[in-house]
Formats: C-alpha cells, structure tokens, sequence
C-alpha cells in the first residue's frame, strides 16, 4: 500500500478537515488505539507500568495542557507545576471529603478546580506578555507550592505534611491506593489521555483554536480582525489548566499514591514540561506525546544501558544521563526547534513522495 | 446592499451610491506632542471606494486606525451607519462590519492560508466552547458552513491551489492578496485597505485592482483605500480624500483633487508657512 492522498478524493469538506486525512495515518492511528486498549493491559507488568506507560501518559497530558497555552496561544509559563499541584490537592480533598463519589469524577472536578485557579493567575497576561509573564507564573509555582506546605487544611493536618491517596474503585476494581494492580492503574490514566488527546485536537481545530493561534501569531492584528484577546486568553489559561490539574490529580493520586507538594509539583516539574513540549513540538498534540515519551523514555534508556549493560556505578550514570539529556536538548533547539513533530512531518512528507523525490 | 437614500446616485460605470456609512466629524489625534491627526472631517458613503491620500507621515495609516478603533481619537466622534460609536475595543468595531489589511502584511505566520482566512469569520463563529470540544453538532456543522463561504473568497481570488500552505512561505504579492481573503471573510460592510498595492509590480497591482473593483461591485462593499500610486487611486475612487502633515487639505473626485492648486503643491513639496 502506498503512502498517498492521490486517488483518495475528498467529496465534502468534513472529510478534508479530519485529523488524519491520509487513509494510512487513520488505519496506523486505530492499530495503536488497538494495542494500547486490547494487548498492553493483558501483558503489562508493575515495571513497564510505573517505569513507562502510567508517567508518560501523564506528562502527556500535561504537556498538551501546556501546548494549549504556550504552543498555540503563545503565553509562556513556569507555572506548570504549581498548577499540577493544585489539581493534586484538589483531588486529595475531594477524595477525603467525598468518598462515595467516584474518583474518576474527583479526577475531573480537581482539572475544573485547577481551571479556575489557571484563569485567576491568566488574568496577568491581559497586561504582560513574553519574559514578563514568564515571571508572573513562576511567582505563581511558588506561591502555590508555599501555599499547599503553609496550609494544613490542605494536607489534612498530617503529621508528616504528606498527602496520601486513600484506596478508591472503580467498578469494584482499585485504581489508587497500594493494592492497585498495574493493569488498573495503566488503563485509568489510558482512558484520561485519550480522552484528554480527543478534547484537545478538538479545541483546537475550530474557531477557539484559531482565535489561539491568531493571539499567538500577531496580538494585535488578531483583535482588529475580531478576537476578543480576554477570552482567547482566559480560555487558553482555563483549559490548559484544566488538562494539567487532571495529570497533576492522576500524578498523584494513581502513579505516586503519596506526595510531598514541594518534592513532586517544584519548578523542576515546570521544567520537565516545558521541555517536553520544546522537544515535541510547539502547537502539536503529537507532539506532546513524543516529547513526553522522549523526556520519560531517555532516562530508562540510559540507565539499562549505563548501569545494566556496561555495569558502571549507579552515581556516576546518573551524571552522564543529566548530561546526554541535557545535550540533546540543546542540539534539538538548534537543529530542529519545531520538535519532534516536525521531524515526524518532514519524514512524512518525504515518504508521500517517495520514489519519486521532485 | 445599498440603502436608497434621497442622496444617492448612480456613477457612470452604473454602480448605486448610498446615503452616508461612515463620518469622521472633527477628528484630531494627538501622540503626546506629535499632532498626527487635526482637526479632520469627512464622509465614507454606502458603496463607494473612497482614497486617502497625502505624502509619507501626513497621517493616513493613523486615520484608519482610528476607523478601526485601534487609535481613540483624543477629539472628535466617529459616526457608523447613522449613530455616533461609543468607546469600544477594536474586536468590536470588528462586529459591527468593518475589515482591514494592514501597511505591513499582519498574517498569522504559523497558519495555512485556508487557516488565516477562516480566522477572518470568527465574528460569525457562535458555537460554543462545550460543542466545539465534543466536535459534535453546532461546531462542525458551522465549520463546514464557514468552509463553503471561504471557499468562495478562495475561488474569487484565484488562491486555490495554496490552501493548505502556511502563510510563511508565501511571496509577498500572494500574502497581501490573502490578506484581503482574511478581510473579505468577515463580509464586511467597510473595507479598510491600507496600501494594498505597496511594492507590487505592475502585473499584481492590475491583478490587485480588479480584485478591489469586483469586489465592490459584486459584494456592493464599501471600501476605503490609502494609496500611492496616483494612477491607480484615480483609476479606482468615486472620491478622494488628501491629507498633509495630519490635516485635509483635499477632498473631492479625482478631476477635482487633481486640479486643486493646495494638493499640486503638497505633492511638489512647496514650503510650508
Ligand atoms: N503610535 C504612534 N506613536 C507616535 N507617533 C505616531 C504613532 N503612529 C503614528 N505616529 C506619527 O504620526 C504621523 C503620521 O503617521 P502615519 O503612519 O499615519 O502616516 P502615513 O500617512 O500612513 O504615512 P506612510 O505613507 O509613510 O504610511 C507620523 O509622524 C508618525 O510618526
Ligand atoms: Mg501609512
């Protein structure tokens, strides 16, 4: 089968503005739906799930939050962490406070509670932009980190400061707490990130989405065309914070069962999604899958070769992995600073071509 | 379309002009010091293609930016379709009808051509945020509908065979010619065209000329131009509007204005007192 739209004639216009218009791109997109509901879940493992699938398809989800607000609406922010923070609080109180209600549900309610926080911190953006507003969100990260270690309300009182999730079902079958099989955890945060994924492209493609990109292209030429900057701006900042309170609520809740807010949701976090988005591709949903993926898959990479392979001591692999991740952050921004997707598209489009190069 | 009004008429190439759209009424822009706009007043009426035109710095680009609400005049009212217009940002002069393009090309840089213009429809995008993200009755039914519209200007323009390429990698000529697509989306009542020809060979500017005629004669747009080229603005406009060093110092046909001994002599740059 060839890699082609020719013969492929598109009669409406719903069938040229769906998100895999090339036949073979849809069918690959249904084979991996495929495996990851019908084979990975019957095979996977406590290793490959915490090590692998469970954090990567949450950073997913947290690098499409990002992607949504700096991507396509060009407002920068390092407040990423904070905000996953506060869906993982929300969550927390939720789950405490409301136990017979479904934690797929706290899940959703603690990405609306975050989605609220979001706008009151976008509310800046309406004045600043660029290096400033970058700075106003980083004020963010670590008013909110201060705010969740200040305020026992949040964690409970605790004796250790620490949240930690209860043991919560779904359909009987636990999905946090310590007797949560891999399994269940897996196909939890499987169906947040595709759902997630499903909403964002979405979002993306109609007029919200354009009213995005029209801020992020040219401000000022975008509102005199008829785009109100408050609201493209806002809702970018509520649904962008809506997407990264849900993996903040599910980073905790499902993947680490207990956190310290300072230890899981600090700047670095804010970091380690921006570069995921940065190295996926800025305005990318695949992209934010493929940044993930790297920024999570490089350093089990690493170490199975470091320590695994060649046996070198634990401390001396980490560096080199800091180091080699580093770089190639680096080579990536000057050699492709559209990402990952943008690698994917050029093969693409090379292959759509192929053989005949001209 | 046109309004019958006791003052409109019929020009010689049989288009109808209307009673008044738009009036500037004493408008003056100050910019701390610098006076760029003073004391101006003059009328755009329904249907007609009206220039602006006056040397480099006399204030044209200020005008329509204040038309387009991105300037509030520090005096003066401007009036639209027969009411004085509030204060309001310039999204919301966009709603009530009137589009631009801008002196230097203003695209989206990230987005197709096709992308570009639809932004151009967004005033008459309603679906809300909940439809949109389930991509599930109102929003993709409007999407398609909005399509079938753009895709009108697409054909109109003669841009079809670059839909789907990102605005960057165009040529200057196409860009400024997609940016009347974005403008004509909005199906706007007032079109402000700034410059529209601006660094065009001969060839596109007659391309560009056509298009801004049809346009008005097929759509009944209004549509007020700045332009340099005196061959063309008299080749287009009903009537024409001369600015220097912000003030008016024309304002008539293209017979009359080119006649007009104040307008010969700022255009040969005679000394001013
Ligand atoms: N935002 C601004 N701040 C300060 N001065 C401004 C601003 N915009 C315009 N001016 C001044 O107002 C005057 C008129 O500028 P404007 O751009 O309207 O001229 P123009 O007639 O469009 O000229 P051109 O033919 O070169 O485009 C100039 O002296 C310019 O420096
Ligand atoms: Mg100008």
């Amino acid at each position: 089968m060839f890699y082609r739209e020719a013969g492929d004639f598109k009669t409406s216009y719903e069938d040229d503005s769906q998100t895999f218009p090339i036949k073979f791109d849809r069918l690959r997109y249904y084979a991996v739906l495929a495996v990851a509901f019908g084979i990975i879940p019957f095979i996977i493992n406590d290793y490959w799930a915490n090590a692998v699938f469970v954090p990567l398809m949450i950073y997913t989800i947290a690098a499409i939050g990002l992607n949504i607000l700096t991507g396509y609406c060009g407002q920068v922010s390092l407040g990423t962490g904070g905000f996953m923070a506060v869906g993982a609080y929300a969550s927390y109180k939720l789950m405490t406070s409301f136990p017979d209600v479904s934690i797929l549900i706290h899940i959703l309610l603690a990405g609306a509670v975050t989605a609220v926080v979001g706008v009151l911190f976008g509310l800046p953006s309406l004045r600043i932009k660029g290096f400033y507003l970058a700075v106003a969100t980083l004020a963010a990260q670590f008013f909110l980190v201060w705010l969740f270690n200040k305020v026992p309300w949040f964690y409970n009182y605790s004796a250790s400061g620490q949240i930690t999730a209860p043991e919560r079902t779904v359909l009987s079958i636990p999905v946090t707490g310590a007797n949560t099989d891999a399994w269940a955890k897996y196909m939890v945060v499987l169906l947040f990130v595709t759902g997630c994924a499903w909403l964002a492209r979405n979002l993306t493609r109609g007029s919200l989405g354009r009213s995005w990109m029209a801020i992020r292209d040219m401000d000022i030429a975008a509102e005199i065309i008829g785009v109100n900057p408050l609201k493209a701006k806002l809702s970018a900042f509520a649904i962008s914070s809506f997407f990264i309170g849900v993996s903040g609520a599910l980073f905790f809740s499902v993947y680490l069962g207990a956190a310290e807010v300072g230890e899981a949701f600090g700047i670095q976090k804010s970091f380690l999604i921006l570069f995921m988005v940065i190295i996926g591709g800025l305005g990318s949903i695949f992209g934010s899958f493929a940044g993930a993926a790297f920024m999570v898959l490089m350093p089990v990479l690493m170490k199975n070769i470091f320590v695994g392979a060649l046996g070198w001591p634990t401390d001396l692999a980490a560096h080199l992995e800091f180091m080699v991740i580093g770089g190639l952050i680096i080579v990536f921004l000057i050699l492709e600073p559209h990402g990952l997707a943008q690698l994917w598209r050029i093969a693409k489009e090379k292959l759509r071509l192929w053989p005949f190069p001209h | 379309m046109n309004v019958m009004s006791p003052d409109s008429y019929v020009t010689a190439d049989g288009r109808t002009i209307g009673g008044t759209l738009m009036e500037m009424k004493n408008i003056t822009l100050r910019f701390g010091g610098v006076v760029a706009i003073k004391d101006i007043s003059f009328d755009i009426r329904e249907g007609e293609i009206r220039a602006i035109i006056g040397p480099n710095g006399a204030g044209k680009s200020s005008m329509l930016n204040v038309i387009s609400g991105f300037y509030v005049p520090s005096d003066g009212d401007v009036w639209f379709d027969g009411a004085i217009r509030p204060k309001m940002r310039p999204y919301q002069v966009a709603r009530q009808g009137i589009a631009r393009t801008f002196q230097n090309i203003a695209l989206f840089e990230g987005m197709s051509v096709l992308d570009n213009i639809m932004t151009g429809r967004l005033t008459k995008m309603k679906s809300n945020m909940l439809s949109q993200a389930i991509w599930w009755g109102k929003a993709q039914k409007e999407e398609t509908e909005h399509r079938e519209k753009v895709e009108n200007i697409i054909d109109f323009l003669e841009i079809q065979t670059i839909r789907k390429t990102p605005v960057g990698n165009l040529p200057y000529g196409l860009k400024k010619r997609v940016e009347l697509a974005r403008a004509l989306a909005a199906e706007p009542r007032l079109l402000l065209l700034d410059e529209p020809m601006a660094g065009m060979n001969v060839e596109e500017k007659e391309d560009m000329s056509r298009f801004i005629l049809d346009v008005n004669d097929e759509f009944g747009t209004t549509i007020a131009l700045i332009e340099h080229d005196m061959g063309v603005v008299m080749d287009l406009s009903d009537r024409v509007v001369v600015m220097d060093y912000g003030r008016k110092i024309g304002d008539g046909t293209p017979d009359e204005v080119r006649n007009d001994q104040k307008v010969i002599d700022a255009y040969l740059g005679v000394s001013h007192d």
